[in-house]
């Protein structure tokens, strides 16, 4: 653990205009290290003391041919004083290390917006391959924007010409050059990411010292250069942020985190099943290193054996988790099934992207709801439960995992490859904040039967082999409600569907009931969200109640079942809004459970909603 | 002080539930099951460390009819079910039961990395070759030529050798026993048992409904000593009413033929020792078909190497410290920053 504290003074704040919030995209070739880039920008910011959420976009492709526009990748910060609940819409500064990221992005930068480009990769060729005819840089199309044009490409090559390195290596220090250059633009402080660099390239002091000294000279350049008109350092003061520990975390650590901690909690060891997927993967790979906290991972040979062995796993007295993204979940389906028929703990993670099939593997979207809640054959319920943040995803783990034990039932949780690549400060816990999930493995022989259950929670027991005297026999086939025993009574086979169901809509007893995040709990328009959609409704639900709408955002975490109270709740509004980023599904399942008269915003582009369209939407419905 | 009262000797008897069985009159399926209920009693298995997995067929019924732990998954996915087991308490002791579609058909996948894996349970499959349970259709063991309900004129695809796929996917140990040799079976199935590692036993069974005498060629009474070769690790492979019979390694075209001992001047020198550790042997062994060649029984392979399930508790060994590691660190591990 290194505490970082601001060593270095960010240079005299009364020199450069204070903005409230910042929203910057860093944007390149797959090969410019764009991701690093940004990373280490959020880090400084995080540590300057303002809040922040990122938006890291990255191409399908491993290595997309260079120069081309589906190799550019991405990465967007907003930052502030304020709280920032997105990565922000239109962003202020662009930095366009080719014509290709520049082409891309551009669309996306406000009017009177900072272009920073590389004119060193604005060669001849670079244009033609992102499909200019003619230099942006040169011929005026630029003009509404404030351009910056350094030969950035070169200026690395000078800075780091005595570290004896090659051509090319010496060129990949551009990305550090840049960031070095946009330090300064935001007064930020280049100790931690000096610190970084050295401690990344350990075994090439050459390598860090070259990193080092181009940041430091992107830094100078910046801080010595007569900048063009209209542009200068910005300062952004720290945010009113409440005391505490704080990193930064991306939704799939949360995740991997959370999961462990439910685990913890519990006190039993999880074995986590799974076969990579993108976005899903990550949460394998973290839970990986995890291997010292109770946590074994196995990575099967495809979707069916994950579950299939998270299944075995929960029967022996681990908890089994699983995940995937949709075309896997599609493939885990029969084994759920299993898990709800012989009432085992489970959870299955589902990291949604853009489809159906393939789609766009590394675009996000939220339109695996229906898969969750219904997407099985027969009647077949289980509990479903969405994070709507980065950090969200840690408590959401954790209630998943306290369900799964106490309900013996598959749990669903939804993430999505935006909350999960996305980071955000975050409070750190501290786990014996977090009340212990009770684990009651039987082992009384007296009366038992596998299918004996809880008159409360209708949870059946948990009985492991290894225990004398509990041997029993289950699967697939119906159970006997009295015995365990296999049956095709019919009069069994409705008293164990009714009894499936009133478990799981037993749970709504156990969870809180539905709260309201900004706004009165009735009135002309209540907006309803799930997910990652979070960001964006809270931020347009909040300007438009400054100015006087009558707007309330509601929020659910528990999307099956769904809190009790949620019913009345939405009944309270003349309207109710569901922005989703799918073509409307939990819009649906809202309008068949309350028959309330529920709208969808939707939109399936692969990228988040913009504040904008939100508030848009709602403008449409308040001022007639 | 303690008294460690040493468990109670169990009989076959006691590995019986009070469930109604429920093939066929006169189906393989029972003889199995006795034999392994008489294993069971044989090696000392304890009920509740024991569990049987299956996946879906009518051999998958199986775990119903054993009175220890049992789990009956999905058409299948049983070594994938049971390899999570492993992972949560590889102390079980756990058997898969499997029909050949099971296994081969929508299985295969799995069957293929859990003996790649090695994966410490016995693995036994009930080759009718036939789909009994969905009435009679033909499955990948059927041979070339068998009409069935979807091949009324008869199957086109080549049927796959169980073996010789469990060979070729890295089984460590693969053995053959039928279903109504009783005095053989228990004797496989405890030598499957003592092996550590995948223990893939194919056993012929008889679907006496769908399938009835498809082994006659090699189980009748009138041909199964000239059909059959019960091969003993360190022992001549001979076979035939006498033991007259033997096999030889051919060492021009490296493969076994069929020979008498006494003619054409062969002696009894000639004939090739079983050595169960070399998979050469055992692949030539598994891919042997009457008429020209006997069906090889008994334990084909056997060479133990390391379980998956104890590679990963030596790994999660090698990695857990001595205290219970505080979660407060690990959430604090890294770059973290704070806010007074
Ligand atoms: C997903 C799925 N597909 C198909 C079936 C139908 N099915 C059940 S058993 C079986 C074949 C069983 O054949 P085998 O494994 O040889 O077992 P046997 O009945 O011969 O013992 C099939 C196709 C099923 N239960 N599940
Ligand atoms: S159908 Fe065949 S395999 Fe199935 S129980 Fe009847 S005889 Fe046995
Ligand atoms: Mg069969």
């Amino acid at each position: 653990m290194s505490n970082t504290a601001l060593a270095e003074k960010p240079t005299d704040p009364s020199q450069r205009e204070t903005v409230e919030s910042a929203v910057v995209r860093f944007a390149g070739d797959s090969g410019d290290g764009m991701q690093l880039t940004g990373g280490q920008f959020t880090l400084a910011t995080a540590f300057a003391g303002n809040d922040l959420s990122t938006f890291p976009d990255f191409p399908a492709e491993i290595r997309a041919p260079a120069g081309t526009t589906f190799g550019v990748s991405s990465f967007q910060i907003n930052f502030g004083s304020r709280v920032i609940k997105t990565a922000g819409d239109a962003f202020d500064m662009l930095i366009a290390m080719n014509p290709a990221a520049l082409k891309v992005e551009l669309g996306g930068l406000k009017q009177g917006g900072v272009i920073i480009a590389d004119t060193g990769s604005f060669g001849e060729r670079d244009l033609r391959k992102a499909g200019y005819d003619s230099n942006p840089l040169e011929d005026g199309s630029l003009q509404g924007y404030h351009l910056v044009a350094l030969d950035i490409s070169k200026l690395t090559m000078e800075a780091v010409k005595d570290t004896g390195l090659s051509k090319q290596e010496a060129l990949r220090c551009k990305n550090m050059w840049t960031l070095g250059f946009v330090y300064w633009m935001y007064g930020r402080d280049r100790k931690p990411t000096a610190d970084w660099l050295i401690a990344k390239f350990g075994k090439r002091p050459d390598v860090a010292a070259a990193n080092v000294a181009a940041m430091d000279a992107g830094h100078t350049v910046a801080e010595t250069m007569e900048l063009p008109d209209g542009v200068h350092g910005f300062h952004v003061d720290a945010a009113d942020i409440a005391p505490g520990t704080y990193r930064t975390v991306t939704g799939a650590e949360a995740l991997a985190w959370g999961l462990a901690a439910g685990t913890h909690l519990a006190d039993i060891k999880m074995v986590f099943a799974s076969y990579p997927i993108t976005p899903a993967s990550q949460l394998l790979h973290s839970l990986s290193k995890m291997i010292d906290h109770n946590v074994v991972t196995f990575q099967a040979e495809d979707e069916i054996a994950a579950a299939c062995a998270a299944i075995g796993a929960s029967f022996g007295g681990s908890l089994g988790v699983t995940s995937s993204s949709g075309p896997g979940i599609a493939l885990k389906t029969e084994a759920i099934g299993l898990a709800i028929s012989t009432e085992l703990p489970m959870i299955i993670v589902n990291s949604q992207r853009a489809g159906p099939s393939t789609g766009m593997p590394t675009k996000t979207e939220q339109s695996d709801l229906y898969q969750a809640v219904l997407g099985r054959n027969a009647d077949s319920p289980l509990c479903v439960l969405a994070a709507r943040s980065p950090a969200d995803c840690f408590d959401v783990a954790i209630e998943a995992v306290r369900i799964a034990i106490k309900y013996m039932t598959p749990v669903f949780v939804l993430t999505d490859g935006y909350i999960g690549n996305a980071a955000e400060p975050w409070n750190i816990p501290d786990i014996n904040d977090y009340a212990k999930i009770p684990v009651n493995f039987r082992t009384d022989p007296e009366g038992f039967h596998p299918f004996l259950r809880d008159d409360d929670t209708l949870a059946r027991v948990w009985a492991v082999p290894g225990t004398p005297g509990l041997e029993h026999r289950i699967g697939g086939i119906e159970r006997d409600y009295d015995s365990g025993n296999i049956s095709y009574d019919p009069g069994n086979h409705q008293k164990m569907t009714d009894t499936r169901f009133a478990k799981i809509a037993g749970i709504a007893k156990d969870i809180p009931d539905q709260g309201v995040e900004d706004g009165n709990t009735s009135g002309k328009l209540a907006v309803v969200g799930w997910g990652s959609t979070y960001g964006p409704i809270s931020r347009a639900v909040a300007n438009l109640r400054a100015q006087g709408l009558d707007v309330s955002h509601i929020h659910l975490r528990h999307i099956w079942p769904f809190p009790e109270n949620l019913g009345d709740l939405l009944k309270g509004f003349e309207q109710v809004l569901v922005p989703e980023m799918n073509h409307g599904q939990l819009v649906n399942v809202l309008r068949a459970e309350y028959l309330v008269p529920a709208e969808g915003l939707n939109k399936v582009s692969g990228q988040p909603f913009k504040i904008i369209e939100i508030e848009d939407a709602i403008r449409a419905r308040l001022e007639t | 002080m303690n008294v460690v009262t040493p468990p109670e000797k169990l009989t076959p008897k006691d590995f019986a539930t009070d469930q109604e069985v429920r093939w066929c009159p006169g189906c393989g399926d029972y003889a199995i099951l006795k034999g392994v209920q008489k294993t069971l009693a044989d090696i000392g298995a304890r009920p509740e460390n024991t569990v049987f997995v299956s996946g879906i067929g009518c051999a998958a019924r199986f775990p119903y009819y054993v009175k220890t732990y049992g789990f009956h998954t999905i058409h299948g996915r049983a070594p994938a079910f049971a390899t999570g087991l492993k992972l949560a308490n590889p102390d079980l002791d756990i058997w898969v039961v499997s029909g050949d579609g099971d296994a081969l058909s929508i299985g295969g996948n799995h069957l293929f990395h859990l003996l790649r894996r090695n994966v410490d349970l016995q693995f036994l499959l009930f080759n009718n070759e036939i789909y009994g349970l969905t009435k009679g259709q033909y499955s990948p063991t059927s041979r070339q030529g068998t009409r069935s309900p979807s091949t009324p004129w008869g199957s086109l695809d080549n049927p796959a050798s169980a073996a010789v796929f469990a060979l070729g996917a890295g089984a460590r140990f693969v053995a053959r026993g039928i279903d109504s040799n009783q005095k053989h079976l228990p004797g496989v199935l405890a030598r499957a048992h003592a092996h550590k590692g995948t223990s893939f036993v194919e056993i012929f069974q008889n679907c006496k409904v769908y399938n009835d005498g498809v082994f006659e060629n090699f189980t009748g009474r009138d041909v199964a000593a000239d059909q059959q070769i019960y091969v003993e690790h360190g022992k001549p492979l001979t076979f035939g009413k006498d033991g007259e019979k033997g096999l030889r390694l051919n060492t021009q075209t490296l493969a076994l033929e069929t020979v008498v001992i006494g003619e054409n001047g062969v002696t009894e020198a000639d004939i090739l020792v079983h050595d169960e550790t070399n998979k050469m042997i055992a692949t030539l062994l598994a891919h042997m078909d009457p008429p020209t060649m006997p069906v090889a029984l008994g334990v084909l392979y056997c060479a133990p190497g390391q379980s998956y399930d104890d590679e990963v508790t030596d790994l999660v060994r090698s990695h857990t410290p001595a205290e219970k590691p505080d979660f407060n660190k690990l959430l604090r591990a890294g770059r973290t920053w704070t806010v007074d």
